[in-house]
């Protein structure tokens, strides 16, 4: 579709942060590195697909925005100092933080794809994805929404044990 | 409105129409049938009490912790204990049990668990790997069936505790085990959290989860609380608790405390080598913790047996 090509063609770079294990700093080093890059003078997008545990909006310290819907789909929160890096979590969707996002698979499918797709990134020079523990829908969906794209690689974290 | 995926009315409302999950929902794909909780209810009838090990959060001391309530339950060798893993992609347990290798066997009344003890037998997907580095990157309605399968084939024999521990998050694995276990009976939850706002934030959720499918939660434990260093004594805080802590949520929360835990060193070591850190470090304060709050779940778990009996 068109709203596809668009918004994801001017996204120069796209990396995942995985890891198999959980809490081990994936969302903490994902929210770490879109600032370093954002210091560094590049155009940084967040995408958090961790739809159980969406850390990063209390990270940036955005937990309470909203969304807005657009001609070419959902506009992104901006974040940051300057408000250059922009941000797109299930955490904004929430109508209260402390709802359970009780979904099984397929469902949980069809929001990462819209996600992926139907965010309105603008031009980017990187989109980092935080993801949550495990290999399994969240991942699956994810790594195949982005495939068409400039998917850049996954960073992978651990702890020491 | 979602009728909910385990409702009579799941893939069948008006308001299915259009959803991704209609099929699966309307298959009843998404939980158990009548005939399958008959089953289910035969094949845990001789399960005496069952606690499921939960956070919102990955990373707090889950498996940790299930592995050393298992061991706490099976010091008294009268009773029997049994561990089901359900985290189907990253399976600990096998590993902080010593039972990495072993693989399941087949008999004539199904699957034989793993037995770490005569009395403490335990089952995990990490059996049914042929090496411990298979990824298994299922979609949840795989998951689903194979905890299915755990519940239905394994022969658990005559069980005083069955210890449930399962992934973070708050999906396909967690409906799944509250769904199928509801044709038995769950005395309740153990949520695991670490002390900061970042973990905080999660358990809400999973404190909402248990409420919304109506488990009981037996208390919140704060794992990884504060850290005593063995040459100056001086306690640190490694995760502050900038929001007061699992304490503070519960009070908020109306929820039991069950205590907080220290964060020791040799608790990490003693997991990588598959062996029973109570048994391994009796003096830490660790230990003393974990067995208070041991005490504490048994005495919840004697309490409701003791009420439901009452009632009949």
């Amino acid at each position: 579709t068109l709203a596809e090509r668009t918004n994801l063609a001017g996204v120069r770079h796209i990396l995942l942060v995985l890891s198999g294990k959980g809490g081990v700093g994936k969302s903490t080093l994902s929210t770490e590195l879109a600032l370093a890059l954002r210091s560094a003078g590049k155009r940084v997008g967040v995408l958090d697909v961790d739809l159980c545990g969406p850390s990063i909006p209390r990270m940036l310290r955005v937990q309470d925005s909203a969304v807005h819907q657009c001609d070419s789909g959902w506009v992104p929160v901006f974040v940051g100092q300057d408000k250059a890096i922009a941000l797109m979590s299930i955490g904004f969707l929430l109508e209260r933080p402390d709802d359970a996002v009780v979904w099984r698979g397929p469902k949980k499918n069809a929001l990462i794809k819209q996600f992926v797709t139907d965010v309105a990134w603008g031009d980017l020079d990187f989109l980092i994805v935080d993801t949550p523990p495990g290999t399994s829908d969240e991942h699956i969906s994810t790594v195949e929404a982005l495939r068409p794209h400039q998917l850049l690689g996954a960073i992978l974290v651990t702890t020491p044990q | 409105e979602c009728p909910g995926t385990g409702s009579a009315q799941a893939g069948r409302a008006a308001a299915c129409q259009g959803c991704p999950n209609q099929g699966l929902c309307a298959a009843g794909a998404a939980g158990p049938d009548p005939a399958e909780a008959a089953e289910l209810r035969a094949r845990l009838r001789a399960v005496r009490h069952t606690v499921l090990v939960l956070s919102g959060k990955g990373g707090v001391g889950k498996s940790t912790f299930s592995a050393l309530l298992a061991h706490g339950l099976a010091a008294d060798e009268t009773k029997q204990v049994a561990l089901l893993d359900i985290d189907i992609c990253g399976p600990s347990i096998p590993k902080m049990m010593g039972l990495e290798g072993e693989q399941v066997h087949q008999s004539g009344s199904g699957w034989s668990p793993v037995y770490v003890e005569e009395n403490l037998g335990v089952m995990s997907v990490g059996f049914l790997l042929s090496s411990p580095d298979d990824a298994v990157i299922w979609r949840g309605p795989k998951k689903n069936g194979l905890i299915k399968q755990f519940l239905r084939d394994v022969d658990w024999g005559e069980v005083d505790y069955l210890i449930v521990d399962t992934p973070p998050g708050t999906s396909d694995e967690h409906l799944s085990i509250v769904q199928y276990l509801s044709a038995t009976h769950i005395d309740g939850a153990v949520i695991v959290t670490t002390p900061q706002e970042v973990s905080l934030q999660d358990v809400r959720k999973e404190i909402n989860f248990c409420r919304k499918v109506k488990l009981p939660i037996i208390g919140v434990v704060e794992n990884m609380s504060g850290f005593v260093c063995p040459k100056c004594k001086n306690e640190s805080q490694i995760f502050p608790p900038t929001t007061g802590g699992a304490e503070k949520m519960c009070q908020n929360l109306n929820v039991s405390f069950l205590g907080k835990v220290p964060l020791d060193p040799q608790i990490g070591k003693s997991c990588d080598r598959g062996q029973s850190f109570l048994a391994e470090a009796p003096e830490s304060p660790a230990t003393l913790s974990y067995r208070n709050i041991i005490q504490r779940i048994q005495e919840y778990c004697e309490q409701r047996r003791l009420q439901e009996e009452k009632i009949m």
